[in-house]
């Protein structure tokens, strides 16, 4: 049932003018994570709600066309290598795990900017994982039947046939 | 913080908590699980913890209730029990 398209026209129009901004909004939580609340997951989830919102009323294939459920599963992974790869990175260059003051002689910048900008990266991996995986796990739930309708069907023979054997 | 807020909306939470529990219709078990988690929010926020606000109005009101609709749907409505 959910993966039927819902053809109301208040809705659709309404999320078309919304998602932009929400995306918006996400990126401006996941950019002033270091010092108000918000960073990379709450970011992430907030960019994964707006897909959803698309999904709940442009329908299943729709949502598809826009991100694939293969391109969600390389940007969870991406998201990793980023977080990974930073912190490897310090530890390459002779700090810690996630030691942010190293990549200042790369990049050219002040120590403090230098772990800043160390923090935004990992946010930004953060974010595409969160996002990825949130996508994914509610594209599955609702494909997680083989046809269209079957198990929705089948469903309702079992709460028929428990409500009669109730009446007996 | 202001107690009296603190307690007005502790009441809600407790009276959404219970009604989630208690309701039949699993579909308005999971919406009604929304509005706890728009309020246990609201209370984070006004006891001072924005970031935990902030986490739970995204987790829980925004994705967790999409998740449990669709969870919904993929089973029987009515509660067994």
């Amino acid at each position: 049932m959910l993966r039927s398209r819902y053809q109301d026209i208040i809705a659709q129009t309404i999320v078309r003018i919304m998602v932009p901004f929400v995306q918006i909004y996400a990126l401006y939580v996941l950019a002033h994570g270091h010092y108000s609340p918000g960073g990379g997951f709450q970011g992430g989830v907030i960019l994964a709600a707006s897909l959803v919102l698309i999904f709940l009323v442009y329908g299943y294939e729709n949502a598809l066309e826009r991100l694939k459920l293969a391109t969600a599963g390389r940007l969870c992974s991406l998201g990793v290598l980023i977080y990974a790869g930073i912190g490897f990175l310090c530890l390459l260059l002779g700090g810690n795990f996630l030691d942010y003051s190293r990549l200042a002689p790369i990049f050219q910048v002040s120590l403090p900017r230098a772990r800043s900008l160390g923090i935004l990266g990992i946010e930004t991996g953060v974010a595409l994982a969160v996002m990825a995986a949130m996508y994914s796990i509610i594209m599955d739930i609702v494909n997680s039947d083989t046809g269209n309708g079957e198990s929705h069907a089948a469903g309702h023979e079992i709460e028929n046939g428990e409500t009669s054997s109730d009446g007996k | 913080m202001i107690w009296q807020l603190d307690l007005f909306l502790l009441l809600f939470v407790i009276i959404c908590a219970l009604a989630a529990i208690n309701v039949r219709d699993l579909l308005s078990a999971a919406i009604i699980l929304g509005a706890y988690s728009f309020f246990m929010c609201m209370l984070w926020a006004e006891m001072g913890a924005v970031d935990v606000a902030f986490t739970e109005a995204t987790v829980s009101a925004g994705v967790g209730t999409v998740l449990f609709v669709a969870a919904v749907f993929k089973t029987v409505r009515r509660s067994k029990d």
